[in-house]
């Protein structure tokens, strides 16, 4: 047990003074008056100056009350959504290993919206410390039950009781994640009497020690005083705890299997891959890469390409796009692709999305394309109104038996599916469709796309025909007068 | 002998601390502070410096405890 200082005064983890009040009430929190959030806080803060971690801890702010522990803790700080921090702590250790990353949660958070989150983070085994605060109701939104409202207790929602037939029994989370293997360490406190209190801080501490010796998964689960919806006084909501809450939820460590693991054993090191192993993971090891784009030859319409594919799940839409994508980045420029999968993908349509830019990409996502590729019906009525005025629209003849209306536009009519059906294969119609991209575009170079191929198809015996399809593609494009 | 000091502004008088305090030296002022609460109040001697008040105080700055002085 960590020694007592001669003198007890606010941590210096927390901020000196908290922004979110006007002037001259930045010392307090916006806790109510009594409130058990305000009691963890300081146990936490307080170990986190006698462990020295203040530069290195992110505190993850959840949804409920203590939404605002980013007022109060002078740490890295994140809110997330509710529910999510486990999900949230978890990529920032993966990222930053060294980090000591605290999730703070409510039983609302914690135990209803984001019960699958805690409970797969604590199945990993994550190495970080989750302080749950379990106040048996869901004290922000005005006192609603929550899963861990007790039998007969009253709230908002459960006017007559919480009764076991109707919404089930109170949620044990440390009984629950003590099942679990990879969790280290889990005790439950409360906040109510000198002995309590102290053992309170003892299992705070132990929990982020938990994580400093990289021993993996700890939380601490705290029954809470919530005296504003409990309707209560604080020193009543106290013994309420002490007399009701604690038959429910006995207090006591449900987990601990810290001695038995070594220090450093749940420990993640980031692996830090060398960029030649992300080229020879994606297929790029070869020397398309070293290609650089020349912006100036490209018509100005089509310097960013901003480039929509729609057409039948099958017509090899996403391949198409994929290929557009790949040769852009092989061009030395930024590109990017999503594909939209959707219910629509078998019969009804499937579309993609690529940008390729020579400036920093914010989002992958083309609202207004300045290239659209229709390649059925259906995606020309759905997406023509969408194409910037002035923009390429490539639409497949052979599938499309009405005509574009627009007059502000640049307009290919193409029959794609016919020509590759000559060429031995329907399934190349998406390459006579790029041919007729580099030709009208000019933005792309027919030897780099050839290898972008080579990456991105699996099945190379087709590369011959694809070789082909582009070219009578090209030669469509160049030789068709609108 | 150890004492206590309570920042009147920064209490919510929620007497938590009054509660906890096992030889009863801590009481509720008269005076209405800054927030709009009764203050806690050190009765002027007895503390123990047992530390209590300042772990049962939900507030960051409302206690400092010296066990020393
Ligand atoms: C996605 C989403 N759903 C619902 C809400 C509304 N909401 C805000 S706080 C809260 C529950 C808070 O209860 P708890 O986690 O127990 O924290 P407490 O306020 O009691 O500390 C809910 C449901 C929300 N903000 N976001
Ligand atoms: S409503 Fe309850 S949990 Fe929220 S600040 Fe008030 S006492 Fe604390
Ligand atoms: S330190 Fe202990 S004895 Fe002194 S005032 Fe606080 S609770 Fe009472
Ligand atoms: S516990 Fe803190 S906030 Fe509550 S009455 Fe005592 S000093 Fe004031």
């Amino acid at each position: 047990m960590a020694q007592l200082k001669d003198v007890l005064k606010k941590p210096s983890s927390f901020y000196d003074e908290f922004l979110r009040k006007p002037d001259n009430y930045q010392q307090d929190t916006h806790y109510c008056p009594g409130c058990g959030h305000g009691i963890l806080h300081k146990l936490i803060a307080e170990a986190i100056e006698d462990f020295g971690i203040k530069d290195r801890t992110i505190m993850i702010s959840p949804v409920g009350c203590s939404v605002f522990v980013y007022y109060y803790f002078d740490t890295g700080n994140f809110q997330v959504a509710h529910g999510r921090a486990p999900a949230v702590a978890t990529g920032i250790k993966r990222t930053h290993p060294d980090a000591i990353v605290i999730s703070y949660q409510g039983d609302g958070d914690l135990a209803a919206i984001g019960g699958n989150n805690i409970l797969q983070a604590a199945n990993r085994g994550e190495n970080i410390t989750v302080f749950f605060v379990n106040n048996a109701i869901y004290g922000m939104t005005g006192g609603q039950m929550a899963p861990t409202t007790l039998l007969g207790q009253k709230t908002m929602t459960s006017p007559y009781g919480r009764k076991a037939t109707w919404e089930g029994y109170p949620m044990k989370v440390s009984e629950l994640l003590s099942t679990l293997e990879a969790p280290a360490y889990v005790e439950r406190i409360a906040l109510t009497n000198g002995k309590n209190l102290m053992k309170a801080r003892k299992a705070v501490r132990k929990a982020i020690q938990a994580q400093i010796d990289g021993k993996g998964f700890s939380l601490v689960e705290t029954l809470s005083m919530c005296p504003s919806a409990w309707r209560m006084t604080p020193v009543d909501a106290k013994k309420w705890v002490e007399e009701a809450m604690m038959k429910t939820f006995p207090l006591g460590v449900y987990k601990d299997v810290l001695d038995e693991r070594e220090v450093g054993s749940w420990h993640r090191a980031l692996e830090t891959v060398p960029i030649e192993k992300y080229h020879e993971i994606l297929g790029l090891a070869h020397e398309g890469m070293e290609v650089e784009g020349d912006v100036e030859s490209v018509p100005k319409i089509f310097r960013n390409p901003k480039v929509l594919i729609a057409g039948f799940g099958g017509q090899g839409i996403l391949l198409l796009g994929q290929t557009l994508a790949e040769t852009g980045m092989r061009h030395g420029w930024n590109s990017t692709w999503i594909p939209s999968y959707g219910p629509e993908m078998r019969g009804g349509t499937a579309n993609c999305h690529v940008k390729i830019s020579s400036d920093p990409i914010g989002s992958p996502v083309v609202s207004e394309p300045n290239i659209l590729i229709a390649m059925n019906k259906p995606s020309l009525e759905r997406f023509e109104k969408d194409l910037a005025p002035g923009g390429l629209l490539i639409y497949n003849t052979s599938m499309i038996d009405i005509k574009p209306t627009r007059t502000d536009i640049e307009i290919l009519p193409l029959p794609a599916t016919e020509m590759a059906d000559e060429i031995g294969s329907l399934r190349v119609a998406n390459m006579v469709i790029i041919g007729a991209v580099l030709e009208k575009t000019k933005i792309l170079q027919k030897d780099v796309v050839l290898d972008s191929l080579n990456a991105v198809v699996k099945h190379k015996k087709f590369i011959p025909m694809n070789s082909d399809a582009i070219n009578k593609g090209m030669e469509y494009a160049r030789n068709y007068k609108g | 002998m150890a004492r206590i000091e309570v920042h009147k502004d920064h209490c919510k008088g929620c007497g938590l601390c009054i509660d906890i305090c096992p030889v009863n030296v801590i009481e509720t002022s008269k005076e209405i502070n800054n927030l709009g609460y009764h203050p806690a109040q050190y009765k002027g001697e007895g503390c123990t410096g047992c530390t209590l008040c300042f772990y049962t105080c939900p507030e960051p700055d409302a206690i400092v405890v010296y066990r020393k002085d």
